[in-house]
């Protein structure tokens, strides 16, 4: 049965890390991560957690740690934040590549310089390239729950592919929460033990990473799209079976209070929680609004974008990140061209926000929303708004 | 490899390209890279050994008669061992 803590989220992550049973943790400590770190480290040193701990001395070399583990066949987790993920760079997509299915919480946080350590979604969108997988979270229980099926997910025979579990740094990493633990039995059914085919190994040699011509190199980038692309049936398969083991269900494209709406916010992360209570009291002042949320960031899910869109006449996105000199939000960027042969298709107005830490209140969002609204009608003329800057 | 290489389609690779056949990347022809080629004028040469020592492809094997010679499916051609051979038995000529 599953009981109810209260819990600071990173601590409860490392609790499932330890009940995922993991062999290997390689990681190197970063605000807003930190906390991971050091109770994975609390856990193995107490005997509680028997796992080989690396406290590597970079996250180049935690990330290249966790490739030697994961391609020995071993269960790896690894977590970091901001300049960490960004030091990790060149790696992570030696892991995608070759196929090893190492776990990642990153708590996002915003990039230097100037030098911040709050949270916002810089550093998720500045490895949108890299081939993981990578879920969006809200809250403290979508965590957990995503950290126990994100080892089901990478070590799956179908996908075989590394996932970055994110959540917002410090809006959730410092966060004291209730959460519904599941008990470690139940875990440990539910993800089976990793068994990674083709690991290195002195009976049965194989080469890791090779040096692939200009005849194969095509073949093996279009293998991994169809890969990362087709993941997408296991992670509803893996969401599905979590719904009928704990009875919690996660969706690619979440919606809260659609029905009828003809506007729609759009969020992802700890923020779409504030924006429901803005969408509750928007609806009480007799609005037509609802919101969706963006779960499954990779592979992106583009059917169950345009189902959750469907029939709605304006969509404001809010990003929580900035691409510089281009279309001003990255997610916003891509739903557009997801939209852009919809027929009818919404007016789409873009927003950029709460970067750096910075807040964004219920007031916050109903201001979004209403502006989004006229922008709608009236056009900006802009790429996006910038919410909340002093001029 | 059951097709030739430039037929090889995405669905002929192993998951994350990862090479199953122990010491397979004997079979690729580096030798074609090559635009120079080592001549040798064995009446000079000492058996040292030196150009096998020296060959970073470690294509120099010895002969039948004992003599050190570059394996040519292999060879580079950097040159390398004609610089290093103490007696001057081996000269780097441009391939035809």
């Amino acid at each position: 049965m599953t009981k109810r803590v209260g819990m600071e989220v990173s601590i409860a992550v490392a609790e499932m890390v330890k009940m995922a049973d993991v062999d290997v943790v390689a990681v190197y400590p970063i605000t807003p991560q930190t906390h991971i770190v050091e109770h994975l480290a609390e856990l193995v040193a107490d005997g509680e957690l028997d796992a080989e701990y690396i406290p590597v001395e970079s996250e180049h070399s935690a990330m290249s740690a966790c490739l030697g583990s994961s391609a020995a066949g071993a269960r790896t987790f690894t977590a970091t934040a901001s300049q960490g993920l960004e030091l990790m760079h060149e790696v992570l997509y030696v892991a995608s590549g070759m196929r090893l299915p190492i776990v990642m919480t990153v708590a996002n946080r915003a990039l230097s310089a100037p030098l911040s350590i709050w949270g916002d979604h810089s550093d998720v969108m500045a490895v949108r390239d890299t081939g993981w997988i990578q879920i969006f979270n809200e809250n403290g229980q979508d965590v957990i729950d995503n950290t126990i099926c994100a080892f089901r997910i990478a070590e799956h025979r179908d996908v075989l592919l590394p996932v970055m579990v994110h959540m917002d740094g410090f809006h959730l990493s410092h966060v004291i929460e209730p959460m519904f633990f599941p008990e470690e039995a139940q875990v440990k059914a539910f993800i089976p033990p990793n068994n990674y085919p083709l690991p290195l190994h002195p009976s049965k040699p194989v080469a890791m990473g090779d040096f692939a011509p200009p005849f194969i190199y095509t073949e093996a980038r279009w293998a991994q799209e169809e890969n990362l692309r087709k993941s997408k049936e296991t992670i509803l398969a893996v969401w599905d079976a979590f719904a009928k083991e704990f009875g919690r269900q996660y969706k690619p494209v979440e919606s809260y209070r659609t029905e009828g709406a003809k506007t729609l916010l759009f969020t992802m992360g700890s923020f779409s929680e504030t924006a429901m209570t803005a969408i509750d009291k928007l609806r009480d002042e007799g609005l037509n609004v609802g919101l969706v949320r963006l779960r499954l960031w990779r592979p992106f899910p583009f059917e169950e974008l345009r189902e959750a869109v469907k029939g709605a006449e304006t969509l404001i996105v809010l990003d929580r990140a900035l691409s510089t000199g281009g279309p001003g939000g990255p997610v916003c960027s891509e739903i557009r061209s997801a939209l852009y042969n919809e027929n009818p298709r919404p007016k789409i107005v873009s927003f950029v926000g709460g970067l750096g830490g910075r807040d964004i209140t219920i007031a916050g969002f109903e201001e979004i929303v209403k502006r989004g609204m006229a922008l709608a009608v009236k056009g900006s003329g802009k790429e996006f708004e910038i919410f909340g800057v002093r001029e | 490899m059951p097709k030739p290489d430039n037929e090889l389609t995405w669905k002929d690779l192993e998951i994350g390209c990862i090479a199953t056949t122990p010491g397979s990347a004997a079979a690729y022809r580096t030798g074609d890279w090559r635009s120079q080629k080592p001549e040798y004028d064995f009446t000079r040469c000492i058996k040292c050994g030196m150009c096998q020592i020296y060959c970073p492809e470690g294509c120099v094997k010895m002969n039948a008669q004992g003599y050190f010679e570059a394996d040519l499916y292999h060879c580079k051609g950097c040159g390398i061992c004609a610089r290093e051979c103490p007696v001057w038995v081996i000269s780097m000529k441009e391939e035809a």
